[in-house]
């Protein structure tokens, strides 16, 4: 397998962006990606999207979109793992270069859910329609039930859930692509309007637009397009049963863990070699069972991380410096890519007022559904 | 001798009092409660209709039966609020229940009659040898407009029974019906709520059917009301059962038993059958039991029943109707009754 | 939701029809064709009981535009006593007295109807036993 690099990268910012149809979202990121690196001609591009087909009647993005980028005639395709789409197209983008098919690759991640369809329902897509759609669930409700399953188990209260939104609000409101700007507090966090219970809806992330892409090529011809390349240095992709009702425990991310135990497997580094982590807060009990099942964390301690600061930029393990799903936005597909963005850019030092001090190795963790597929994936400073 | 071998009841949960819906109409709650003899009336959930009601009381009665639903033939639901206008409940119930393919269904309606005209047919159909057990169930979640005398009455509940030839809870001693063009309560098709000719719906409707009818069977069996421990009749309010009871010549002591509607009100189809389940709940053996049913447009079927030995060792196994109208319920506004009744308008 | 669609869950829906792994002895719930435990193929025909236990839950109150009216409503995930695990509505009782380890039965229910002209849907929900 070659080496491969992130060489140019390139999103717009989330959050509800009346004027942009998800054509224009994907070019403007692509192609600032694209410029970035001085690129006119890319060999293929993965299209991460959860449900373009129910939120604008679109399918076959891969075409479509390579058209709109002046790249037809590109190998390109969507790519689907419900909330994970982002991080699957990542990795088939690396893998497309690993194994040597391919020199230049996009990956991208684009999500376009103001345009009026209903949102609840098309989420909900991403959960077993028979058994438990059928029902009534929704998504926040399934997370809902791991949350209140996790307190149960280990004592993980609501201000616990309240403190993870806290905190990637304050990283969040000093990132100026995100959707909010705004801090706020334990006490707004916990007064807000109940979703599922525990949860309320300043635990949940919200509903946005956006794109987000980034540049592959292998590592040994990196530096024709940039004088930073950042290394990906490990993928893991791994799967948990759909429904809830098959999970041996509710309260535990299986699929989250396998994907990690892959991703650093192929990176020869283990958990406490992170320097920093993009982590998939859909709601905040989801950053929580993550970095237990990623080892950031003993299992059953993630619920004081980030209150103790832990989790916070300066602490021992800065997670979400981006401001998280929570507070940057969570366009579904493109999500994966926006964590690798955030990854890249800390670890070629841009990242203005959220750098992480001298940081050498990051990771991305994206996941589908409630926890059904997880993809990890480990970069490092070259 | 052909009769009842197994039986159930299903009432919903919620319930809403007479109080409630008076105040929301600016009437006075006594008035009613003197007037009609009503306290309060079950409401169905947003989830339960006429088929989950039958699905409900059906099981109770394949378990009092000791059955394999299997061997079930026939089945029969009649309701004037079966879901579809075009697609049977009975189909749903038997995919529920475990009966069938080789079954007969059929849905019956005739007002509030629809449940003992089932029990009639299903019982007819046991007895001709045609099949070894039929299913015949009662069972409603009828609407009352707003502001109308019906809307403090018009409730949700169900019977069923099962109809064979041998290990018998109750023998069916004879059968009687008395039929007539009548207009006093009908729906068209299409309409939400039903409509009602007021006073006409009293002597040229209910009680001359029911007397007829009662009168017919006393006739036909040589019986006198002496000779029956229990009496239930098809209850629209409180008030017209006691009274045509009395007419008739029984007294309050037989009445009282299946008299069940001030509390449950009037679960149309299902009103005579349930009222007749809480009879069975209590009757001893050799005890004669009649009811006679009601459904506007006109007609009545009276049954005479005898309560068996097997009738006492066998109810145990399932819910008494007792249990569900004085067991765990929960009272409602009216706003939450209008929503649950879908008297809202919303947005499709 | 398209009838072939609803029609093909009924033994599963109506009945509760369930299937046992021979090799390992796991209730599956729907019936499978392969177990997810041990991907053994040699399975029994079972049913499950109408009962259970409360493993987790939550209250919706943001319901799937279908349960509108019925919001806000009680979910969980309920253990029958064979090991099998399923996801219903918990109803006829306050949402929020739904917790962990509440033993509950199961009663026939309408569980969502396709608008004003489509199919009914019907199913199991849960109540307090």
């Amino acid at each position: 397998m070659r080496e491969v690099a992130i060489v140019g990268a390139g999103m717009t910012r989330f959050g509800e962006l009346w004027q942009s149809s998800l054509r224009r979202m994907f070019t403007d990121a692509a192609s600032e990606a694209l410029a970035s690196a001085g690129v006119k001609q890319v060999d293929s591009i993965y299209v991460g999207n959860m449900s373009a087909g129910r939120f604008v009647s679109q399918e076959h993005l891969g075409p479509l979109l390579a058209g709109e980028l002046g790249q037809a005639g590109a190998a390109a395709v969507r790519v689907e793992s419900a909330c994970a789409s982002g991080g699957v197209a990542l990795r088939q983008g690396f893998m497309d270069v690993a194994s040597g098919m391919s020199d230049l690759v996009l990956a991208t991640g684009v999500e376009k859910m103001t345009d009026g369809a209903d949102v609840t329902e098309a989420l909900a897509t991403a959960a077993d329609q028979e058994l438990e759609a059928y029902h009534g669930i929704t998504f926040p409700g399934l997370y809902a039930m791991i949350a209140r399953a996790h307190m149960q188990r280990y004592g993980t209260t609501e201000e616990d859930l309240a403190w993870v939104s806290v905190k990637n609000h304050r990283h969040g409101a000093m990132n100026p692509k995100a959707q909010f700007g705004r801090e706020v507090t334990v006490e707004q966090v916990m007064a807000s309007t109940p979703v599922a219970e525990p949860l309320r809806l300043l635990h949940c992330s919200p509903v946005s637009d956006g794109a987000a892409a980034v540049l592959l090529c292998p590592l040994d011809q990196a530096a024709r397009f940039t004088d930073r390349p950042i290394q990906i240095v490990g993928s893991g992709l791994a799967t948990a049963p759909m429904a809830l009702a098959d999970r041996e425990d509710p309260a535990v991310l299986d699929a989250v863990h396998r994907s990690a135990v892959k991703a650093y497997e192929m990176a020869g580094i283990g958990p406490a070699d992170v320097d920093l982590a993009e982590v998939h807060d859909c709601f905040s009990i989801a950053e929580i069972c993550c970095i237990e099942a990623l080892g950031l964390v003993e299992k059953g301690t993630g619920r004081n991380a980030a209150g103790e600061g832990l989790t916070a930029l300066g602490g021992r393990i800065p997670v979400n410096t981006s401001g998280g799903l929570k507070s940057k936005g969570h366009p579904v597909g493109a999500t994966g890519v926006a964590q690798a963005i955030e990854i890249f850019e800390q670890l070629r030092g841009e990242a203005g007022d959220r750098q992480v001090l001298d940081a050498k190795v990051g990771l991305t963790q994206n996941m589908g559904g409630s926890g059904a597929s997880s993809a990890v994936h480990v970069f490092r400073r070259v | 001798m052909s009769g009842i071998v197994g039986y159930g009841a299903h009432i919903p949960r919620n319930r809403i009092k007479v109080e409630e819906i008076a105040r929301q109409w600016g009437k006075n709650p006594e008035t009613i409660r003197r007037g009609l003899l009503l306290e309060e009336k079950s409401v169905p959930g947003l989830d339960e209709d006429t088929i989950t009601i039958s699905v409900e009381a059906a099981r109770d009665a394949i378990d009092r039966a000791g059955i394999d639903p299997s061997r079930i033939g026939a089945v029969y639901i009649g309701s004037e609020s079966h879901p579809y206008a075009v697609k049977p409940s009975g189909t749903v119930l038997i995919d529920a229940l475990g009966i069938g393919p080789e079954v007969h269904v059929a849905d019956f309606e005739f007002a509030c009659k629809a449940g003992t005209e089932a029990m009639f047919v299903a019982l007819g159909l046991v007895e001709a040898g045609r099949v070894e057990y039929a299913l015949g169930v009662g069972a409603d979640t009828s609407q009352g407009a707003p502001n109308d005398a019906l809307e403090f009455s018009a409730s949700a509940g169900g019977a069923a029974y099962i109809f064979g030839k041998k290990e018998l809870l109750a023998e069916v001693v004879e059968t009687y019906s008395y039929t007539s063009d009548t207009p006093d309560f009908w729906r068209r098709e299409g309409e939400f709520y039903p409509r009602h000719g007021g006073r006409f719906t009293g002597e040229p409707a209910y009680f001359k059917h029911v007397e007829a009818a009662s009168r017919g069977i006393l006739k036909k069996t040589g019986l006198k009301p002496e000779d029956f421990r229990f009496v239930v009749f098809h209850m629209p309010n409180g008030k017209f059962p006691l009274q045509v009871g009395k007419t008739l010549g029984f007294k309050k002591e037989q009445i009282d038993t299946g008299w069940i509607v001030p509390t449950m009100g009037n679960t149309y189809s299902g009103s005579s059958p349930t009222g007749l389940a809480a009879v069975l709940d209590v009757a001893d053996p050799g005890e004669l039991i009649l009811i006679t049913s009601f459904g506007s447009g006109a007609g009545s079927d009276s049954f005479v029943l005898k309560a068996t030995d097997l009738l006492v060792e066998r109810r145990g196994r399932a819910r008494t109707v007792r249990s569900m109208l004085d067991g765990p319920r929960h009272y409602l506004t009216y706003g939450e009754y209008a929503k649950y009744r879908e008297k809202i308008i919303v947005n499709d | 939701m398209p009838s072939p669609r609803y029609w093909r869950e009924v033994p599963t829906r109506f009945r509760l029809e369930a299937s046992r792994c021979k090799s390992c002895g796991k209730t599956l719930y729907p019936a499978r064709t392969i177990c997810p435990g041990c991907r053994g193929t040699e399975l029994d025909e079972t049913k499950l009981s109408r009962k259970g236990k409360v493993v987790t839950s939550t209250v919706i109150h943001v319901p799937p535009t279908d349960f509108l009216m019925e919001a806000p409503f009680a979910m969980a995930l309920v253990e029958t006593p064979e090991g099998a695990r399923l996801m219903m509505q918990v109803v006829d009782c306050k949402p929020q007295d739904v917790q962990p380890g509440m033993d509950v039965r199961f009663e026939f229910r309408l569980i969502r109807k396709e608008g004003k002209s489509g199919i009914l849907c019907y199913g199991f929900k849960a109540i307090p036993a």
